[in-house]
């Protein structure tokens, strides 16, 4: 009887929070070398994806022009190259890596708060919505900037949460927000204001390929102040996603349970709505409708990096920026005529068969 | 600890529950029995402030329940619901740590003090050997204890169980309620309880509720109202009450709802059988 009156209770505690302290450490440093590893992959990619391109430059002009902005002069370089290498190529790939980083990261927060795997900017009419809200903009001849920030991010912003009310409303069914309706009232109210936008700009009397770049979505011919657009919104939208990662995990374990755990539930949702509708108003704003990056990145990450929202958020990001980066090199060169491809059929064409490939393998089915 | 104050209870046009006042001292372990639809879930509902009140006041620890911040309220009050369905890989280890995300600081990271009560109230449930495993793959009944763990884990004042064992067996409800009676008789955890199984209520609870058709018909310690008169008033079914010798608890033990009906239908075959 005394053997068994040892305080074995007491150790074992010991032995299981070491443990689980320890695995907790090893999977933050595990978070943390990927996230940097994936880092410097993002780098690299700007690098080379600045190097990519019609006009040949060398390495070496490439480091010459960006030792040159920080102003350090260093061997000359003629005007037409410094303005290829820095206001056409590198604003544009920073631009498509912003972008991407926030399509994927609002696609993570629609995911996770609507609860739903096939719900991102594109599926559930927000990006439709916001290049709507442009596009009534653009024809009521509103545009310019004002202290580098432009009005038509905020039309984007506003048409992004009109389209994202009229779905939660026609997707409402006794007081709950179906799942399968959600997609549905998505593609409705989607396909409805293409079509609007389509209308508007040939009463504008545009070419269609115009139309068809904003439809599909393009990085052609943004620079700079583009990137400035955008960046305002982008903060905004990734510090709500950053303050409320973790109720997102517990949202997602539906509404009632989260109230039980002392999440606000319909404050923190209507936060993050916000959030995520500035990230998509501020991408549509400055590239268009472009599709798949917020649906795919996702779900390829949580394969990787498990369920959990702050790292989901951060890789995701990461993620988004490389894959839109690497479309726009390829909407940029594909075509060997020289034009250029919406870079939205270049994120569809990668992102349709890879996402039937997620929905299809039972690894990601375990996911949902 | 909890006091409810002439309180209606209803969805949009529906009365579910009218006129309630009741008052749940500190360290209390109280049954909420009734037949289906009489609104114990409705009553659990509004005690965890899920559901306003149409009338009446709940006041929790002197405070109106409504006027509580979420995360504050969740200190004091745990839920425990009927099932629970997750879709997302999460660890067991991750979901019990969510209980503790009223007592977290917003951006503050996971400290020794709560993966202690994590892993504290995983071994309570007997759930620890699951930490890992991702809660889509463990049982349902694995599945409720982990929950169970995650409501231990708020460290809360008061639980509040919604038909939270039925969907385990014997041994496991027996281990739950055990637990219970533990947090109950040494930390003063206030219990309340919906259910539907007597003689779990009869065996734990020291206090019972009866709700029928919107209202409490009796409301008294066990020993009192667990009568056959009570439970067949309120069940509308024929009972029989014993006192267990052994651990001295009444248990009620169910009678045929009418052997008189079932001898005049095997009379009756039998004439047919007869006749033929």
């Amino acid at each position: 009887m005394k053997v068994s009156s040892l305080p074995v209770p007491d150790l074992d505690r010991a032995v299981d929070l070491a443990e689980a302290r320890s695995r907790h450490q090893r999977e933050t440093r595990r978070f943390a070398v990927a996230l940097i590893i994936m880092s410097l992959g993002l780098i690299l990619s700007a690098i080379l994806a600045t190097g990519i391109g019609r006009m040949d430059v060398g390495w070496g002009t490439i480091a010459a022009v960006a030792l040159q902005k920080l102003g350090i002069h260093t061997a000359l370089v003629d005007r037409t190259t410094d303005v290829v290498i820095w206001d056409i190529r590198l604003s544009r790939v920073v631009l498509s890596g912003l972008v991407g980083a926030a399509l994927a990261t609002a696609g993570v927060i629609f995911q996770g708060i609507l609860l739903n795997p096939l719900a991102d900017p594109f599926t559930i009419g927000v990006s439709t919505g916001a290049a709507f809200g442009v596009a009534v903009l653009v024809m009521a001849g509103v545009g310019g900037s004002f202290l580098g920030l432009s009005p038509l991010p905020l039309g984007a912003l506003l048409g992004a949460m009109g389209a994202m009310a009229a779905v939660l409303v026609l997707s409402r069914e006794s007081g709950r927000i179906r799942k399968e309706t959600l997609i549905l009232a998505g593609i409705v109210v989607s396909t409805f204001l293409s079509a609007l936008i389509s209308l508007i700009k040939s009463l504008d009397e545009e070419s269609l390929s115009a139309i068809v770049f904003w439809i599909m979505g393009s990085f052609s011919g943004r620079g700079w102040i583009h990137v400035g657009f955008l960046l305002p919104y982008l903060a905004a939208g990734l510090f709500l996603a950053a303050l409320y990662h973790r109720e997102l995990d517990i949202l997602a374990l539906g509404e009632e349970q989260s109230h039980h755990l002392g999440v606000a539930v319909s404050k923190v949702r209507l936060h993050l709505l916000v959030g995520a509708s500035l990230l998509t108003a501020g991408a549509v704003s400055v590239s268009g409708v472009i599709g798949f990056v917020g649906l795919v990145v996702p779900h390829l990450v949580r394969v990787l990096a498990g369920p959990s929202h702050g790292r989901l958020l951060a890789l995701s990001a990461v993620t988004g920026a490389l894959i839109l980066i690497w479309s726009d090199v390829l909407a940029r060169v594909l075509l060997s005529s020289g034009q250029e491809l919406p870079v939205g059929v270049v994120t569809a064409l990668l992102g349709g068969p890879f996402f039937f490939y997620l929905l299809k393998s039972r690894r990601s089915r375990g996911m949902w | 600890m909890i006091r409810v104050e002439a309180l209606d209870l209803g969805y949009e046009d529906r009365l579910v529950l009218a006129g309630l006042n009741f008052q749940v001292n500190r360290g209390e372990f109280v049954g909420i029995l009734g037949p289906n639809g009489s609104g114990k879930s409705t009553l659990l509902h509004a005690l965890s402030g899920l559901l306003k009140p149409l009338h009446g006041h709940i006041v929790i620890k002197s405070e109106a329940l409504g006027g509580l911040p979420s995360r504050l309220r969740a200190q004091i009050l745990a839920v425990v619901p009927q099932s629970t369905d997750v879709r997302f890989p999460f660890s067991c280890l991750e979901i019990v740590l969510m209980g503790r995300y009223p007592h977290r600081r917003r951006l503050g990271t996971l400290t020794d003090a709560d993966l202690v009560q994590a892993l504290q109230s995983m071994r309570r449930t007997t759930t620890v050997h699951l930490k890992e495993r991702t809660i889509t793959e463990v049982s349902g009944g694995e599945c409720q204890r982990v929950v169970i763990a995650r409501a231990l884990a708020q460290d809360p004042e008061i639980l509040l169980l919604d038909e939270a064992t039925s969907s385990l067996d014997v041994r496991k409800k027996l281990e739950i309620f055990e637990i219970l009676k533990y947090l109950n008789e040494t930390r003063g955890l206030t219990v309340l309880c919906a259910m539907h199984d007597l003689n779990l209520a009869a065996l734990y609870c020291e206090r019972l509720m009866f709700l029928k058709e919107g209202k409490i018909v009796v409301d008294g310690p066990t020993d009192q109202v667990f009568t056959p008169e009570i439970l067949a008033q309120v069940y509308e079914t024929p009972m029989e009450v014993v006192w267990h010798p052994g651990h001295q608890r009444p248990y009620a033990v169910m009678l045929p709802l009418s052997p008189g009906a079932v001898k005049a239908e095997e009379a009756a075959e039998t004439r047919e059988a007869a006749l033929s």
